[in-house]
């Protein structure tokens, strides 16, 4: 498979690049946020997103989705980080979404996937506890309690944790608070007894909520997969976060730096366009450079989900890994090249740097990310 | 199956009856390259028996005119033929500036009478070329060269010294820029010259590098006379040729970083450094650096293969180029500090053979240059500036 976007992928670019810059543009984003709004999404432009396919987009066929693929949903997500556009894209019809096909029962498809694909039923994936992301390391207690089992515990940074109408959590039946074996996922239902959900607002604006479990009650089949071995799947869907996750910050970045090489056309000082001075030159074009070896790293982690996804992670973890170093490159030279101008509210570009920022530490920072190509490259 | 399925067979199985098994080790010392040319040498019988049969099947270079010498077959045939030479570790039967970069503008710029003449030889293995740029005045700003080229009747006459002529001391012929008018813009007054080396009135001085001795020499001219029918391309136009030329060797620059041993960075280290009792590198500096690194390295692989996929797809921006030069060589040199890093002490010894004679050690001082030839590291990202992102003044 080229390294390159198909005629149909482009034309996917293109419809949702033309969708989101015309009813989302970073204003939009700003409205949201300066309201407080409850939702802190736009159900209407959702509900669009709904009609134009792109929430059912990794569903199968037979549940009323088009069964694309991790490319299509990285393109999306793309331009999603183009105008900072807050959207339950991820949680729901990524990774609820694959969480389901993946792992779901005949019964648990039915119900749910049809309602993530259309978009009536929105999905949120409940597993970090600690500040960094740590996926195995869960403390989070599922109990047997009659026929089905009580959750104990608590999740941080759950994105859309608010709004959800239906939570994955990864909760440990069995072994130590590290282990990978004995980890559970599970469909919980939000609004049932014992659960308390606190809406965080984090430095982007964007959705994310710490979730309490005191002693939350699940049937026994709420339980996704096999008891104990819920961490094959749950990799396997953070892997598919993951690069979509990078392919966000890739539209991020890329924002931030086109931004600034206009900017750089545009004002003048000391009698010239600040774009004419070499040192400014040199630090625009190199971070062109990376954003170009990124996207590279980034679409071939998407294809590999698509065409080997056992072997994906190493390719994953490179992907991310340089979304965080690249991005947060971008936005730092995007808001220094801005200067004065760029630490101001107003002005859009330190929007970028808080949702870079926020992006990487979801599903593991660049040092995560290294390290575990570290780890499965066996030094 | 198709057509090209069954030529792919035919390749795989040419391939395996022809290639000798000591031409599919990788490349690690000197000699282990041909060159070609008038006083060439082989390494071994494997050697000439490997470069004789894919010169007799034409497929020194298979992507070039056959009328001219070459294999005449398409591209998807062509990268069926490297795809398949690759997939048995098989080495280039020729190295050659001919192929690299002459070949190319030859194929753009070439008279017929020039084509027939040097293609046909180049392919042959037969001549063996140097290139005739930079000046010790005109590094950075090679359009600024003065190595003067005078008209008398037919001849060209050439005075002047260039620098950096890699193997001049061991080439048949160069391709030479030179300056036939002083009064125009520099970039206006520059023909490019082909000429042999034997010609009365050239010399050569190899140059010593800090990492021992080089290819690389001083190319003296001495009212060297040159046909005037030598000329590539137009005169005074010599300019677009050299630019042509030097797009096909920033892409040879930026790949250097596939070739020598594949022998994990990782086992090099966990020698020298150990590991701890999770197995893990016992220097979490250098682990942390070494991860760092892969994660650029891996990274710049597939953006190698993405700029190729959009180059056969007309996709490619024509200054793309620059931009990967740039990042290569400066991976490079991180490779080979990392290198350094992981030998210790060990990689310091310059002429011991438990050094291999400082093979490490020469290898890193010479990576310094990666990001010096065939234009500099800055000079790249002027061009990123210029012709990619259209800043004004670039």
């Amino acid at each position: 498979m080229a390294l390159v976007l198909t005629e149909e992928q482009t034309l996917l670019r293109d419809s949702a690049r033309g969708l989101i810059t015309d009813k989302a543009p970073v204003s939009h984003f700003r409205a949201l946020r300066d309201a407080k709004d409850r939702d802190g999404f736009s159900r209407d432009l959702w509900k669009t997103f709904g009609e134009m396919g792109f929430t059912g987009l990794l569903v199968p066929e037979e549940f009323g989705g088009s069964a694309l693929g991790c490319v299509e949903a990285g393109i999306v997500a793309e331009e999603i980080g183009h105008t900072l556009l807050p959207s339950p894209f991820l949680a729901s019809s990524v990774l609820a979404a694959s969480v389901l096909s993946r792992a779901g029962s005949k019964a648990q498809k039915g119900e749910y996937l049809p309602k993530i694909a259309d978009g009536s039923v929105i999905g949120a994936l409940a597993v970090d506890e600690r500040p960094k992301h740590r996926p195995h390391t869960i403390a989070l207690k599922a109990t047997r309690s009659g026929n089905g089992f009580k959750l104990k515990g608590a999740k941080a940074f759950v994105v859309d944790g608010h709004v959800a109408d239906v939570l994955v959590v990864a909760a440990r039946t069995a072994g130590g608070d590290d282990d990978a074996k004995g980890i559970t996922l599970f469909l919980v239902d939000p609004r049932a007894k014992g659960i308390e959900i606190e809406r965080t607002i984090m430095v982007d604006a964007h959705n994310a909520a710490r979730i309490a479990f005191n002693d939350a009650e699940v049937t026994a089949d709420s339980v996704l997969g096999e008891v104990d071995q819920g961490s094959a799947v749950l990799d396997g869907v953070l892997n598919i976060g993951r690069a979509v996750v990078a392919s966000e910050m890739l539209g991020v970045a890329d924002e931030a730096f086109s931004r600034t090489a206009q900017y750089l056309k545009d004002r003048k000082q000391f009698g010239k366009l600040i774009g004419e001075f070499q040192a400014l030159q040199h630090r625009i074009s190199h971070l062109y450079v990376d954003i170009e070896i990124t996207r590279a790293a980034i679409l071939k982690a998407l294809q590999t989900l698509d065409e080997d996804f056992d072997n994906a992670a190493p390719i994953v973890s490179v992907a991310k890994a340089r979304a965080g170093t690249t991005g947060t490159l971008a936005v730092q030279e995007g808001l220094q090249m801005h200067g004065g101008i760029g630490m101001t509210d107003q002005f859009d570009i330190g929007l970028f740097m808080k949702r870079m920022r926020v992006c990487q530490e979801l599903f593991g920072d660049a040092n995560y990310h290294a390290n575990r190509l570290a780890e499965l490259r066996a030094y | 199956m198709t057509d090209l399925e069954g030529f792919r067979r035919e390749t795989r199985d040419w391939l395996e009856k022809n290639c000798p098994p000591e031409m599919r080790r990788p490349m690690l010392v000197e000699s282990d390259t041909f060159w070609g040319g008038r006083n060439a040498t082989f390494q071994s019988d494997a050697q000439r028996v490997w470069f004789e049969r894919m010169r007799d099947k034409k497929w020194i270079v298979p992507h070039w005119p056959a009328e001219y010498g070459g294999g005449g077959l398409d591209p998807a045939r062509a990268k069926v033929v490297r795809e398949e030479m690759a997939a048995i570790g098989a080495r280039p039967p020729l190295r050659s500036f001919g192929i690299m970069m002459l070949g190319p503008a030859l194929l753009k710029f070439g008279t017929e009478e020039q084509k027939r003449e040097h293609l046909q030889k180049i392919c042959a293995g037969e001549i063996r070329w140097c290139q005739g740029y930079s000046e010790p005045n005109s590094g950075s700003d090679l359009a600024s060269l003065q190595t003067r080229a005078d008209l008398d009747g037919d001849h060209y006459v050439i005075n002047g010294q260039k620098i950096w002529t890699s193997y001049a001391n061991k080439a048949d012929w160069i391709f030479c820029l030179t300056r036939t008018d002083f009064s125009a813009k520099k970039h206006e007054g520059i023909t490019f010259l082909l000429f042999d080396m034997t010609t009365p009135g050239v010399s050569t001085k190899p140059i010593l590098l800090i990492s021992g001795s080089s290819p690389f020499c001083e190319t003296f001219f001495d009212n060297v006379r040159v046909p005037k029918k030598n000329v590539l391309g137009t005169v005074n136009k010599g300019w677009d040729v050299a630019k042509y030329v030097l797009q096909f060797e920033r892409d040879s620059i930026s790949g250097i970083g596939d070739r020598g041993s594949k022998r994990a960075m990782s086992e090099i280290a966990l020698n020298s450094v150990g590991a701890d009792d999770k197995g893990q590198l016992a220097d979490p500096q250098l682990r942390s650096q070494l991860a760092s690194f892969e994660v650029d390295e891996v990274a710049f692989q597939f953006a190698s293969e993405r700029a190729s996929d959009q180059v056969k797809t007309g996709q490619a921006h024509p200054a793309f180029s620059s931009a990967m030069k740039y990042y290569g060589s400066e991976l490079n040199k991180r490779r080979l500090e990392l290198f350094m890093s992981m030998g210790g002490s060990d990689a310091l010894e310059w002429e011991s053979e438990r050094s291999k004679h400082g093979q490490t050690a020469r290898t890193w001082l010479r990576t310094k240059a990666n990001s010096i030839e065939g234009g500099t590291s800055e000079v790249m990202l002027g061009i990123v500036a210029k012709r990619i992102l259209n800043l004004p003044g670039a």
